[in-house]
């Protein structure tokens, strides 16, 4: 059962993969990508690796490609114009991907892994796999984590730092002036005579 | 739970990767479909990294993939970025096109 289950996923994610390189609208293109995302956290969880299933569901999924929608439908492209030389490119592009998928394939056939290698399980203790994750995470790992949220934090602000301009008719809060505005600056107290307006 | 063997994991860890880099050549003028190409091959290069945590039985394999994750989250936030102002300043995202850093 679990077999059958892994090569349905791992066919649906190769033909989404497919679509993905070769659609002709940069949006069909990023919805296959999300089933081949989807396909992945399949395969991911019968490998048993569900924290890292569930991440790719909820990160890839829910973030990034909806980011690549956002981009793709936001920018008004010619996307015909853009596909100019596919046609071109596609016999050296395929026969490319073919050649170095026949290499990766014989290499991973002569591939053997020597039972030796095989260290005591540390997700074998009765522990999730989340839990265990998090221990390695967190201890031996605390460098390279903390390196991973600074790339975050420097990837936020390049985005931020990117995309901002300054456009002219928008207006915009200055805290410093609009708090210390003074009374006399902006209200004058006037007596009115009836019947007399204020000129 | 060793039910399928790692090296079919490697190789759907192999076409996904050469379905990416064939991606990146098909698709040469498009630079969104060039980006979801690059998100392919490190897909791929999780899906090995998964397989042999697995066969190892060790986590590192989980928690490099983890890292993987994050660098390409951040890498297609930084070039979505940079895509959208290579938008405003040429009104296309045709990467034959840019040729203005050659001098």
């Amino acid at each position: 059962m679990v077999e059958f289950l892994f090569y349905i996923f791992a066919g649906l994610m190769v033909l989404s993969a497919i679509v993905v390189v070769t659609a002709r609208n940069p949006v069909h293109s990023v919805l296959w990508l999300i089933v081949a995302f989807l396909n992945a956290s399949g395969v991911f969880m019968l490998a048993g690796a569900e924290f890292l299933a569930l991440i790719l569901a909820i990160v890839y999924v829910g973030a990034v490609a909806v980011l690549f929608l956002f981009v793709v439908m936001m920018l008004d492209v010619d996307f015909e114009q853009l596909r100019g030389n596919f046609k071109k490119n596609l016999p050296a592009g395929v026969a490319l991907g073919i050649l170095l998928m026949v290499e990766l394939v014989m290499l991973s056939l002569s591939w053997r892994v020597v039972p030796a290698v095989t260290t005591a399980s540390s997700s074998d203790t009765g522990v999730t796999n989340t839990e265990a994750l998090g221990r390695v995470l967190y201890t031996d790992y605390i460098v390279a984590f903390q390196g991973a949220g600074l790339v975050l934090l420097v990837a936020m602000i390049g985005a931020i730092v990117l995309t901002l301009r300054k456009r002219d008719g928008v207006r915009k809060q200055n805290i410093g002036v609009q708090v210390g505005r003074k009374i006399s600056e902006t209200l004058e107290i006037r007596s009115v005579k009836s019947g007399e307006g204020i000129s | 739970m060793m039910l399928i063997p790692t090296t079919h994991y490697m190789i759907l860890s192999a076409i996904l990767f050469s379905i990416g880099i064939a991606g990146i050549f098909l698709n040469r003028r498009n630079i969104i479909v060039i980006l979801m190409s690059i998100e392919l091959v490190l897909l791929a290069v999780n899906v090995n990294f998964v397989a042999f945590s697995q066969a190892h039985h060790d986590l590192k394999g989980q928690v490099f993939t983890l890292f993987i994750l994050t660098v390409a989250a951040a890498e297609a936030a930084i070039g979505l970025a940079i895509l959208v102002i290579y938008f405003r300043a040429r009104g296309n995202v045709n990467s034959q096109a840019a040729h203005e850093l050659q001098g």
